[in-house]
């Protein structure tokens, strides 16, 4: 069975993405988010029986906190990826006519310390229980964060590819001037020059720290609804063409066998084949991009370049929100923030609906019928 | 020094999850022998240890093979920043995939250079054991 044009996005709501909201909780910051997206879609709570979130917090303990009854629940466990992995799943909950009209929210408020209490944690001698990375990792000291591990990819993409430290400080640039005109961004009013981000520090060779993201607190929401029901709601609905993946033979780089190849190099020809479209005829692109390297590996797999070549794109093509093909048009989540429980990559599907629903303001690409979004 | 200072140099020693299962490869590791997880129908080397091998989930069907050590370096990052504080005082140090002559890879770190100058990607390597403690030796790696 496909999954094309069965269900639409028809709401949307986030709260701006912050280093820490000190006084918030993410509870709070989920309710928020879900009574702006059911109110923008047109709907009362009552209506939503379906709940899909990310890791971390089970699905249920969110439908209890929000007063929700779905009928159906999940949480989604495919790391950065799980925002966007919710609405290929709300999208077959609907087609599958287990719910009618499925929340999917995202997001985290916590003191900003709290990752840096890991180490805190370990040097005390307060270990996290026994692991493959307790054993395998670890004793070679790992980067802070996932730092090191993109810093190994980038680092085999430029062996393998030749591509240059200038081609990847170009993408930062461009989500920077997206994030500059998005008020929900961390970064908002605030861009970089090519040189700011070559100048910037090392967090490990040759990974700079501008070109990653910085952890934030902040939420999103959507609504998810089959596509006849959509068309009785006020918003012009963002039909959900295709969906593909999550496609993984790997969870730590080191398992993989080819590690500057993303598994968008099987998910993307699923969605688009599903939507019976190809690369050729998308408009824009939301991509995670907790790093440079993986939103630019991922693209090359998608088939916006040919493998290898993803540093000359960037270099010849202007993929701000004004260019000829816009690519995180809201500043990525390395310019507007990577909001903490995995709502990181929920930031793409939020973008990507905005735009394609119109409704992107300052920011609205010239063309945005078709928006391939990758989480 | 207080106690809780001198914990935060202490980096971490190799913790298994299942030491049963993996105690073989540490045993061999301070004996300064590498050795791997070899499956004999499927004639394969593969890494890291399991119960079940990951071609073709029989869990009997596998032992321990001694390999070359030598090796050749996938990728690497410079470390600046550690996870753990207890690296502090070795920033910088190259973090690596290393990719064994037999096929395998294995995460480690490359020793015995100037790790700015002198590592580069494809790189022949050879194993160095490192004797970390009385209890544990890490198997490392050096230009070959
Ligand atoms: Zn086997």
């Amino acid at each position: 069975m496909s999954l094309r044009g069965k269900a639409a996005i028809v709401g949307f709501y986030e709260i701006p993405t912050q280093k820490e909201y000190p006084d918030r909780t993410t509870f709070g910051v989920m309710a928020e988010v879900a009574r702006g997206a059911i109110k923008d879609a047109g709907l009362r709570k009552e209506d939503i029986d379906g709940l899909i979130n990310g890791e971390g917090v089970n699905s249920i303990t969110v439908a209890e906190a929000l007063g929700i009854q779905p009928d159906y629940t999940a949480s989604m466990t495919t790391h950065g990826s799980s925002g966007a992995t919710s609405i290929a799943t709300a999208a077959a909950v609907i087609a599958a006519g287990l719910a009618n009209y499925v929340l999917c929210v995202f997001g985290e408020a916590r003191p900003r310390s709290s990752s840096r209490m890991v180490g805190q944690a370990q040097a005390k001698g307060m270990l996290p229980p026994a692991s493959r990375a307790t054993e395998w990792e670890l004793p070679y000291g790992p980067v802070i964060a996932m730092n090191g591990w993109y810093g190994l990819i980038k680092q085999r993409h430029m062996f393998e590819y030749g591509t240059t430290q200038e081609q990847f400080a170009k993408l930062v640039v461009d989500q920077r001037f997206n994030a500059a005109a998005n008020e929900n961004a961390v970064w908002y009013g605030q861009p970089v020059t090519e040189e700011d981000v070559l100048n910037s520090r090392f967090t490990n060779d040759p990974l700079h720290l501008l070109e990653s993201v910085m952890p934030c607190s902040g939420a999103h929401a959507v609504i998810v609804t089959s596509a006849e029901r959509a068309r009785s709601l006020p918003n012009d609905p963002a039909y959900i063409l295709g969906v593909g993946g999550p496609a993984t033979t790997h969870d730590v780089i080191w398992q993989k066998d080819d590690i500057t190849t993303t598994p968008v190099v099987s998910s993307a020809p699923t969605a688009l084949n599903m939507a019976e479209i190809s690369i050729n005829d998308v408009d824009m692109a939301q991509f995670y991009d907790c790093y440079s390297i993986l939103t630019m590996a991922c693209l090359e797999d998608a088939g916006v370049s040919k493998k290898g070549e993803i540093g000359p794109f960037y270099e010849s093509t202007d993929t701000t929100y004004k260019g000829d093909f816009p690519i995180n048009t809201d500043g990525g989540q390395i310019g507007a923030g990577q909001t903490g429980g995995v709502g990181g990559g929920f930031r793409h599907v939020v973008e990507g609906t905005r735009q394609v629903m119109g409704r992107a303001g300052l920011r609205q690409a010239s063309k945005s019928d078709i928006c391939l979004v990758n989480g | 020094m207080t106690e809780s200072n001198a914990n935060v140099s202490l980096k971490p020693e190799p913790r298994p999850e299942v030491p049963d299962l993996t105690m073989p490869f540490w045993d061999a590791a301070k004996r300064h022998e590498l050795i791997v997880p070899r499956c004999t129908p499927c004639n394969a080397f593969f890494w890291y240890p399991r119960e079940a091998c990951p071609t073709c989930l029989r869990s009997d069907s596998w032992d321990w093979a001694k390999v070359s050590g030598n090796a050749r370096l996938h990728t690497f990052t410079i470390v600046r920043q550690p996870l753990h504080p207890g690296f502090q005082e070795e920033v910088p140090y190259a973090f690596a995939v290393v990719q064994l002559d037999e096929g395998v890879r294995m995460m480690s770190n490359i020793v015995d250079c100037d790790v700015i100058e002198d590592i580069q990607i494809d790189m022949k390597l050879e194993v160095k054991f490192d004797d970390i403690s009385d209890e544990w030796t890490l198997v490392k790696f050096k230009p070959a």
